[in-house]
């Protein structure tokens, strides 16, 4: 079966990425080293590593690689879910306002109650706010629903920009602002293992969710109405699926920044390669989000002497790659 | 089976689209709705499904009704054998995917309307005629016991209209399918229809048995157009043909 084949291959591919990008970085560990570090856990291996290399390896870059493919994981599949819900391959994470909802939530909570759990609850009460908003200045019926729901994508997204700009403004400059720079700015580089627990049980429940929902994604990707005929009510379901959506972007956006164009890429590719169907496109979103993540990652780590933001390695790949889907979409619309 | 009792419906401008609606199908008729555009067909097809809540009257509906769409938008990827399984979607909970069995039956109503061969094709890639069948094809897959088409042969050429309905009454006639379809070819009601509705303009209707309704008059009336039922014999059958009068000639000498 092709798509079995494939789904090893990727899974083979991400496993490798995780070790090569746990090896990687300035602080150079072999990779016969990582691996044998990781061995060690399960079978006894004469030590052949330094105590820093145990460290490098274990306390600061596994959380924060496997943290990278568990954000990868949750954007990609959250792209794919929203792309079919909404009919439309222009929809990502970002682009329909929920990262930056999530991005404000999180912001007016430490504004509030300064850092802790707050940020998640903040973030997905953005999230799920700006979904709700896209939704009601959305309107399906309207005469171009495509045009329509990514404009109402970018005027939430400003909005929210501009509330987040109002509250760095009024920040108290001596304990909140440095706060919240930090964690808008956000990066993998914060990663523990106690954040990485948070993330992946978010997006875990998610995952399910999205998952058990696959053959529903399915029969809502073809409209309310057809949705209908075809004895499913549309309503709750979509409820739900938006639910876990929000659950595993605001997730994302807490631990890690607000981070673009995976969600709304990777499911694009996958379609290419296993086809429309979710039962199919969802595994194959999820393990190539993590993949992309995960190299995207390294690459803004170990390029440069500085970190570079991940979200800016994630914009010089995604937005060309946007820009060639978009014009394949104009395409096939025409004829 | 299904039954409409007296129903009326009018969206916006508080003017009534149909009124006073009465039919009931049985089990192997077939009922063809005629009508201008504008008149409500897709409405009352909408109602029959009950996807849209008329505003009077009542819609007895006991089995599941298998509703053919058009087959115009094509915007997911799906494989024509995807496309059929989705009918299936009524027997499976809310985290459940289809089984073996599903994809079976999938496959079955496939060849049972000739297209096993594109089955993994992609929907979006196929003909207009080969997308018509592959709809119906979903609608038998949910094991309806009745069938509602939306002009199932307006978007095909002559021979795939043919192919369709003569799929149609094969259904109706092997399955026991009750069929309800609309068209803009009087010829397609005659051809298989028992039963006929003529929806007019002012919420007016007609309803009977299809040789008795679609009378040139009836047709003029409803269309505004004059035309002529002429039969046309063929080896041993006789085939009744509609021809409006346009007062169309093609230009150039011969027309004087």
């Amino acid at each position: 079966m092709r798509w079995a084949a494939l789904m090893w291959f990727l899974a083979a591919v991400l496993l490798l990425s995780v070790l090569c990008a746990t090896a990687s970085g300035r602080y150079q560990v072999p990779f016969a080293k990582v691996f044998a570090i990781l061995a060690a856990h399960l079978v006894d291996v004469t030590s052949t590593w330094s105590p820093t290399d145990k460290i490098v390896v274990e306390t600061v870059r596994l959380p924060r690689v496997l943290m990278a493919a568990v954000a990868g994981v949750g954007l990609a599949l959250c792209g794919a879910v929203l792309q079919g819900l909404f009919r439309n391959p222009l929809v990502g994470p970002q682009t329909i306002g929920a990262s930056s909802g999530a991005a404000l939530g999180g912001v007016v909570a430490i504004l509030f109650f300064g850092f802790g759990v707050y940020v998640y609850v903040g973030a997905f009460a953005g999230a799920a706010l700006a979904l709700l908003a896209v939704l009601a200045i959305h309107r399906s019926d309207s005469i171009s629903p495509v045009l329509t729901l990514v404009l109402a994508g970018v005027v939430v997204s400003a909005f929210c920009a501009a509330l987040v700009g109002l509250a760095t403004y009024v920040a108290d400059p001596e304990t909140k602002l440095s706060d919240i720079v930090f964690w808008l700015l956000g990066s993998f580089g914060s990663a523990t293992w106690q954040n990485l627990a948070l993330i992946s049980i978010c997006t875990g429940v998610a995952a399910a969710v999205l998952f058990g929902m696959r053959w529903r994604i399915n029969v809502l990707s073809l409209g309310d109405e057809e949705a209908r005929t075809l004895g499913v009510h549309p309503a709750r379901d979509r409820l739900i699926l938006l639910a876990a959506t929000c659950l595993a972007i605001s997730a994302q956006v807490a631990v890690s920044g607000a981070i673009g164009w995976v969600g709304l890429i990777i499911p694009n590719l996958a379609r290419m390669l296993v086809g429309a169907d979710h039962r199919r496109l969802l595994p194959a979103s999820a393990l190539m989000g993590a993949i992309f993540l995960v190299i995207a990652d390294t690459l803004a780590r170990a390029l440069t002497a500085a970190e570079i933001p991940v979200g800016i390695v994630t914009a010089i790949v995604g937005t060309p790659v946007f820009a060639i889907l978009l014009r394949r979409n104009a395409k096939s619309r025409a004829t | 089976m299904i039954r409409l009792d007296d129903i009326g419906h009018w969206f916006r401008s508080e003017r009534w689209l149909f009124r006073h609606l009465s039919m009931a199908v049985v089990p192997s008729e077939i009922t063809a709705i005629l009508g201008p555009n504008g008149t409500g067909k897709t409405t009352l097809l909408r109602a029959l499904c009950g996807t849209l809540a008329v505003k009077e009257g009542s819609v007895h509906a006991s089995e599941h009704i298998g509703y053919v769409p058009q087959a115009l938008n094509a915007d997911q990827a799906y494989s024509a054998v995807e496309m059929v399984l989705l009918g299936r979607s009524r027997f499976l909970g809310r985290f459940h995917a289809p089984g073996r069995r599903d994809t079976d039956r999938a496959h079955e109503c496939l060849a049972e309307v000739g297209l096993s061969a594109i089955a993994e094709q992609r929907y979006d890639r196929l003909s207009g005629g080969q997308r018509q069948l592959v709809l119906l094809a979903r609608a038998l897959a949910s094991d309806c016991r009745v069938l509602v088409l939306d002009e199932p042969a307006s978007a095909l050429d002559l021979a795939n209209q043919g192919v369709v309905l003569r799929l149609i009454q094969r259904l109706a006639r092997s399955r026991g399918l009750s069929v309800i379809f609309t068209t803009h070819h009087p010829d397609h009601a005659l051809g298989i229809a028992s039963n006929t509705l003529l929806m007019l303009r002012d919420a007016q209707h007609l309803y009977g048995p299809a040789g008795s309704v679609l009378t040139d008059d009836n047709l003029a009336r409803m269309y505004g157009v004059p035309v002529r039922r002429v039969d046309v014999r063929s080896g041993g059958e006789t085939v009744s043909a509609i021809v409006p009068l346009h007062g169309l000639s093609p230009a150039g000498p011969a027309a004087n």
